[in-house]
This record gives structure tokens, sequence and C-alpha cells, in this order.
């Protein structure tokens, strides 16, 4: 079976700094931070009470009142960011064949902030295990799966082949459009929609980092609490939002005349089998995704010019990353580029992988390079080339994007520049 | 430079001609826990719906479903995992190491963690434990939230879990989806072995059933509130007024035939075919003509024609509307032989565990072919369909290639071709 080269030809970003493509690229090569002290909810008596939230209006982005009614916040974030995709792919749905066309979308938790704000009213303040149902709101059972998540996309857009959500954690985001890339690559669909939403800002997700203090607690400073791969970094910085791509056979965006920005190039995922939380420091696992989505891409590490890093901030993530990407580039690590858009808007968990990837989509349409924000003093440990501070302009055909996640999760995705031979496959 | 030689381990060459079967099968069942006591009750068409008695669900408007009891999951797992652990992941951690023991999947076995990948679909996650820290939180304060929530609730658990345990390091994945999600794990497992995996441990397990969770469900139309378990879920007849949840799920050991085969396994079933489309949540109507191409695509994908199919594990989901098109979509798909092949749902007997029955009706499936019997569909007598429902005692029957059905709540279909034993000569 000859697998088909999959094309980018549409994105659609909701992130924290201002919604859609150009205020994301805005900020991102900028290098401005949107996190900030918490305003969606109060978060006195919390470790960290600080994120990167998105200012979202859904009525100021195309949502009808009906379908903002009954979609959760981050389903209304997939929403918008996949107009934004549909359009500036120029794909016409009603024109394509609906039943080859995808949707496939990733959470990580989904619709726990709409969860968490109707357990309240039921449990009368969490007073009572043997809730009261009468108190409950409607629509909560679209809250109740994440396959939501996927099936509104589908909905919206009239999609009829195949839909999945993906809650990989916090590599969702990379693993919806993994499964894209293969669904496309395979020829089970011509098109599909990939990408992933996240809205976790609320008590009981930060609640539950608190527990294990994996979040940064610099609320005195929250523009420059998300410090990835500095020295003096101390927790990730919450985040919210969605990206999605629209992929599509090359051939059938060729024979349409749409513009494509890069190919998916590799793909792949391994667990670590270690722990749901800790990293190891060899980064083994992570490497091994890196590897094998090169050989999927037909690369060396070489030929990597960028590497868009899970760069989550906290000590562990960055050390076992570091090492990964050393372990699977070589030598090369040390000429390569890394940095981490976590630093500008915060970690969105199940999100942000579609995020980066956007991002790396970005960078490579404007072969500029974004910035790992708050870099100033090296750690040791981590001894690659950050992209302090400033964006910076560079040449870039094969750029790998890198996700690590609770469930030991590891995964990696390779884009490659139109028309670049490591592309074909 | 290869992974292989960069990384170490083995992993088999990528290619169409590596086929998915199954050689290993661990049920935890409202039945009973275990492949046996699931069996023989569903043979015997059995039923295990009754009222709901799991702590605080006494009083929900939700009278009838299908509760796993006499489950301890301390007898095959390590507290260490149970503690950290909502009870739908008790249930995974369970039904995988069952399914390992079954296929004699061993240490021994692993040729490189990388080769062994783990796939699970959740519909809702750990629900019961999410209720209760959310109790701590709102009733106690954030201090009093513990340190395994941000783990325990989330739809990967269970694939974590079940990945860390066992040391498999191979390709992990989580479809969070509703029904017909667990046949597209099962896809998602096989896609794994194509690409070059040899081993896959997959499959759903449910927990539903926390009062929060079933405050949760009860905005579903579909959700039957009949107060006896005998008239709760009645698909394909006309007194059809929904379905009954349940809890509980199988896990699969999927593997790569000749892999299988070298390390001497039972191949038992050859999942051959899968296609999965969308119709929107709620449009049962439209879902005829969405799970017809499930069907066909499967089909098409399996190599098999619609006269080879010897037995339908159906949908079932209750719902008048959604019956007729299920009924329809067979006469679609299969043509005259919709009406000469047996259809069955033993999850009549069970109750529907949203992302985990259809990979239960699997399991049953592989169980059905082998011992030659197509078990009924408890609670169902008079069919209101040109269906041949198999109803009442179970049916002698030689079935080699089994079709089944899933449709989602919120608008998912899919169909999976299941052919007895393997495809090599062995």
């Amino acid at each position: 079976m000859t697998r088909r080269r999959v094309a980018v030809t549409g994105i659609g970003v909701v992130a924290p700094g201002g919604i859609g493509v150009p205020q994301f690229w805005g900020l991102l090569s900028d290098g401005r931070t949107a996190t900030r002290r918490i305003s969606l909810f109060d978060p006195a008596g919390l470790r960290s009470q600080i994120a990167a939230e998105c200012d979202f209006e859904a009525s100021e982005h195309g949502l009808g009142l009906a379908t903002a009614q009954r979609s959760d916040r981050y389903v209304q974030f997939a929403l918008v960011a996949a107009a934004e995709a549909v359009r500036d792919a120029h794909l016409d749905l009603g024109r394509e064949d609906p039943w080859r066309a995808g949707a496939t979308l990733g959470t990580a938790v989904g619709g726990t902030t709409r969860l968490e704000h109707d357990y309240v009213l039921v449990s009368e303040g969490g007073s009572r295990w043997d809730v009261d149902a009468r108190r409950s709101q409607p629509h909560l059972e679209r809250a109740f799966t994440p396959a939501t998540l996927s099936s509104a996309v589908a909905e919206e857009f009239g999609v009829r082949g195949p839909v999945q959500t993906v809650s990989t954690g916090c590599t969702s985001g990379l693993d919806a459009v993994g499964y894209a890339y293969h669904a496309v690559a395979e020829g089970r669909v011509d098109v599909c929609l990939a990408g992933a939403a996240d809205s976790p800002i609320s008590p009981i997700t930060m609640a539950c980092f608190d527990a294990i203090k994996a979040t940064s607690p610099n609320n005195d400073d929250p523009a420059h609490a998300s410090r990835p791969f500095d020295a003096d970094r101390n927790g990730f910085v919450m985040g919210e939002g969605a990206a999605v791509l629209v992929l599509e056979d090359l051939e059938h965006a060729r024979a349409r005349g749409a513009d494509v920005y890069c190919e998916i190039s590799g793909y792949a995922t391994f667990g670590n089998a270690y722990h749901m939380t800790g990293l190891t420091k060899e980064g083994l696992e992570m490497a091994r995704a890196i590897d094998t989505a090169l050989d999927m891409a037909r690369l060396d590490g070489s030929a990597i010019d960028y590497v868009n890093a899970h760069g989550s901030g906290t000590q562990q993530n960055d050390r076992h990353e570091t090492a990964a990407v050393k372990r699977s580039l070589g030598e090369h690590a040390y000429a390569t580029p890394m940095s981490s858009i976590k630093s500008m808007v915060g970690h969105s968990l199940g999100a942000i992988g579609s995020i980066e990837l956007a991002a790396c989509v970005l960078a490579m349409a404007h072969q500029v390079v974004p910035p790992t924000a708050n870099y100033t003093t090296p750690d040791p440990e981590c001894d690659l080339d950050y992209v302090p501070r400033e964006a910076r302009e560079r040449t870039l055909r094969h750029v790998l994007s890198v996700g690590s996640g609770f469930g030991g999760f590891q995964s990696a995705v390779v884009l490659s520049g139109s028309g670049s031979e490591g592309a074909a496959r | 430079m290869s992974a292989r030689q960069r990384t170490g381990g083995r992993q088999g060459t990528a290619g169409a001609d590596r086929r998915a079967v199954v050689t290993g099968l661990g049920v935890v069942s409202p039945h009973g826990v275990g492949v046996e006591a699931h069996w023989k009750a569903t043979a015997d068409g059995a039923s295990s719906l009754g009222p709901v008695t799991r702590e605080g669900c006494e009083g929900m408007p939700l009278r009838v479903a299908g509760e796993v009891r006499g489950f301890d999951a301390a007898e095959t797992v390590e507290e260490r995992y149970l503690v950290q652990t909502d009870r739908f992941t008790h249930f995974a951690l369970s039904a995988a190491e069952f399914a390992l023991a079954d296929a004699r999947f061993g240490r021994a076995d692993v040729t490189s963690p990388y080769s062994v990948g783990v796939v699970t679909a959740a519909g809702s996650g750990g629900g019961e434990f999410g209720q209760r820290e959310l109790q701590n939180l709102w009733g106690q304060g954030s201090r009093y939230v513990g340190p395994y929530q941000s783990i325990a609730w989330f739809y990967a658990a269970s694939t974590g879990q079940v990945s860390i345990r066992n040391d498999f390091k191979g390709p992990c994945g989580v479809v969070a989806a509703d029904e017909a999600g667990g046949l597209d794990a099962l896809a998602h497992a096989a896609l794994a072995v194509r690409g070059g995996t040899d081993t896959v441990v997959c499959g759903a397990t449910e927990a539903p059933l926390a009062p929060y969770s079933i405050v949760c469900q009860l905005g579903y139309p579909e959700l039957s509130r009949a107060g006896e378990p005998d008239r709760a879920y009645r698909p394909f007849t006309e007194t059809a007024c929904g379905f009954a949840p349940a809890e509980g799920g199988a896990v699969l050991v999927v593997e790569e035939e000749r892999a299988a085969l070298e390390r001497g396994a039972d191949v038992r079933a050859t999942v051959a075919g899968h296609a999965a489309t969308f119709t929107g949540p709620g449009r049962w109507a439209e879902s005829r003509e969405g799970l017809a191409r499930a069907i066909a695509g499967a089909l098409a994908e399996a190599g098999c024609r619609p006269e080879e199919v010897d037995v339908v594990f159906a949908d079932a989901l209750g719902v008048p509307e959604a019956d007729r098109a299920e009924a329809l979509a067979l006469a679609d798909a299969l043509g005259a032989h919709a009406r000469r092949v047996p259809v069955t749902a033993p999850k009549t007997g069970t109750g529907r565990a949203y992302c985990a029955a259809p990979v239960l009706d699997v399991a049953t499936a592989v169980l059905a072919m082998e011992h030659g019997l197509i078990p009924p569909t408890p609670h169902v007598s008079e069919v209101c369909h040109d269906l041949d429902v198999v109803t009442g005692r179970a049916r002698p029957a030689e079935p080699r290639t089994a079709l089944v059905l899933g449709r989602g709540l919120m608008g998912s279909n899919s169909a999976l071709v299941l052919r007895q034993g393997g495809t090599s000569p062995s």
C-alpha cells in the first residue's frame, strides 16, 4: 500500500494573547507573554494563581447563540479555530465528498470546567455525595464525554467520515494530528480537520496540579513566570486554547489549487512505562519517538532545522527533553535552535501540541524561529540553543515538534517544507 | 540510520501484509469477572440488569443498569496502582491482566518493550474518583485535593497505567469516544500492528455509575428510565424505551499474526476490516446511511462478501427510530442476506457500557465462533423488524465471520469484521 503525502493547507488558532493566526504569530514573533493572574475565577488560596488566559467572547467570533449555549468553552475554542482553518484553506466542504472528510480532535481534560460548575450546584457546594440531579443545567451530558469535541466540529462543518476525539493527556494535540496524518496517508479520508482544544483553568484542575507542585508559584510576577529551560524555572503555567489544521492528501490539495503550507512527513508516539508523571533523565522513549518519526519522513536527525520543544518549564521535563533531542540529533542538536512557546502562551494541556504545530507551520511560512521568552539564566544540564527572548530568521525546511505527557506518553511530529525531498513518502 | 539502530530494540517492518489477530481476551462484565463467567451467562441468555446500588445512587432517576458485582481489583492488581486510579482503570488493569494470561503472553514474549503498545477507549474517565476530589475541594478546600486527581480522572489513565504496570513502551493511544469508539480503538490497534508494532493490548472499560456521573447522563434522551430490569432495555421491539447503561468492559491482546504464530500463540480471530462514519448526535434516522457505509467499508477492507457474514452483533440502542435505522442499514449493506443472517445483541443482558460495549461484543463474538453458539438477546422476544434476531435460547451454528456494530450518542457509527482464526495456514 502506497502511503499518500499529507499537506497542511489551513490553520486556525485560539490562543492566549489574541484570537486568530495573525494575533498568535504577532505574540510569538515579538516574544511577548500572555501569562497573568487568573481572572476566570478567584484563585485566592491556590499555590499557583497564574495562567495564560484567552480573552474570548464566543459571539465576537461568529458562534451562534444556540451553538455557544450547548458548547463548553473548549469546544467553542475548537469551533472558532476550525472555522479559521477552513477559511484559510479556502476549503468549501460543501463541494467535498463529506464521507471522505474526517475530524480528529484532541483534548486532555475535556469538559471538566463545566463538570465542576454543575457539580457545585448539584452537590450544594460539595456538601453531599448523593447529589441532587434537579439542580443541574442543560447540556451537561455534552460535558460528560469528550467525544463531544470532535462531534461538535464535525457537525459544524458537515463532516461525515471518521470522527475521533484523542485524549492522550498532554500529547493529545500532537497525537490528534498524528492520527489524522495516518488517516489521510492511508487513504481513509482525503481531508481531515485535525487539532486540539482545552480550557482547563478551573479550581479543580489548578488544585490537582498544585497538589503535585507541577505548576509555577511565581504569583508575584506572572508575565515572567513561565521560564522553560531557564535555571530559575519552577513549574509550568497553565494555559488554554485551541488550534486546528486542515490536513489534506497532497494530490487532492493540488487538484483544487490550494496553497500548501508544508507537509506532515512523520509521526510517532511511545510510552515510557516508567511513571504517570515522572520522567527519566535519559529521555530514551522520547528519542525513540523522534527517531521513528524521522524514519517515517526518511530523514536523518541532521536534517532538522528547528525543534519546537515541549518545554513545559519543569526541571525534570527540560532535562529529559534536552537529553532526548541530543540523543536523536547527535552533535547537530547543538547547532539547532530549540524553543518553547509555552514561555508565552502557557501550557494548555491537550491543546498545546496542536497550537505548537500551528506555530511550526507559521515558523516555516515566515522562515522565523519563535523564541523562548523569559530565558535568561542557563541551566548547566540544559546546554542547547533555546533561542532566548528574541525570534530569529532561519531557513526552515524540516521542523520537529515534540511532546511529553502524563501517562508517560512521548510523541514527535516532523513537518517538511512542500517540495522538499524528505517529505516524499 | 533507522530507529532500531539508534535506540535499540526490535520492531517489525511496517506493511499491509501485517495482519492483526486476537490471541487473548480479558473481561470484567456485569455477568461476572473473567471470560468464563461472562460467557456462561451470555450463552444462557441470563440478565444481569438490576437496580443501581452504588453508594449515593439509590435515589437517582436512573433505576436500572448493569453493575459489575463481586469485583475485587486487589485480586489481580497491586495496591499501589489501585490507590491512584478510578474504578474504570481498576477494570482496565484487571482485564488487561486476564487478557495477557489468556494469551499466555509473558515477559519472555516481549522481544522489545517498544514492540508492545496499549490502546484504550474511554467515554467518561474516572468519574467516581473525580467526584470524591471535587467534594474534597468544594467541601473542604484546595489543599484537600489529593496528588492522584491529576492522573486518575483523565481519559488516558487506563492506557498509561496498563503501559506502566506491564512495562509496555510501544505506541500508546486513547480514543475518547462515544460507543462506536470501542471499535475505533481496535482499528487503531490494527493500524499500529500494520505500522510495525507486534502486540497491542487494546480495549475499553467504563465505570459511569457514580452519583454525579449518572446526573450527567440524565441529559441523554436515549437513556432508559424504566424501573423493571426486564423492561428497561428491549431493542428491536415495540416496547423499546432506551438503553440501560453499564460498567465494566473488555481488553484484548491483538498481535501481528506471524509474531503470534512464532511464539506459539493460539490465533483466535482476525481483525479483518473496520470503517467509521459520522452522522451526528441524536439523528438516528440518518445513522442508517452512516452505518450502512461503515458496514460496506469494513466488508470491503476485509475482502468479505455480505453473504459471508455469519452473525451480526448489533448496536441495538433500544430507541425505536435508531433500531429501525439499524435494521435498514443492515438491509442496505447486506442486501437479501440481512433477513437471513442471525442478529444478536447480548448487551441487553449486561447493559450498555458505552465505549466498552462493542469491545465486549467483540470478545463475545470470538467466544461465539469458538463455541459454535450464537448467544441470544435477553429480554427481547417480539421483534418488530425484518431481522432474524436470536431470542430465547442460544442457537447452535458455525459462525466464521462476525460483524460487530457500534453507534454512539455523539453521532459516530463503526463496523468491524472479525474472522475466526488466522489467515495463514498454521
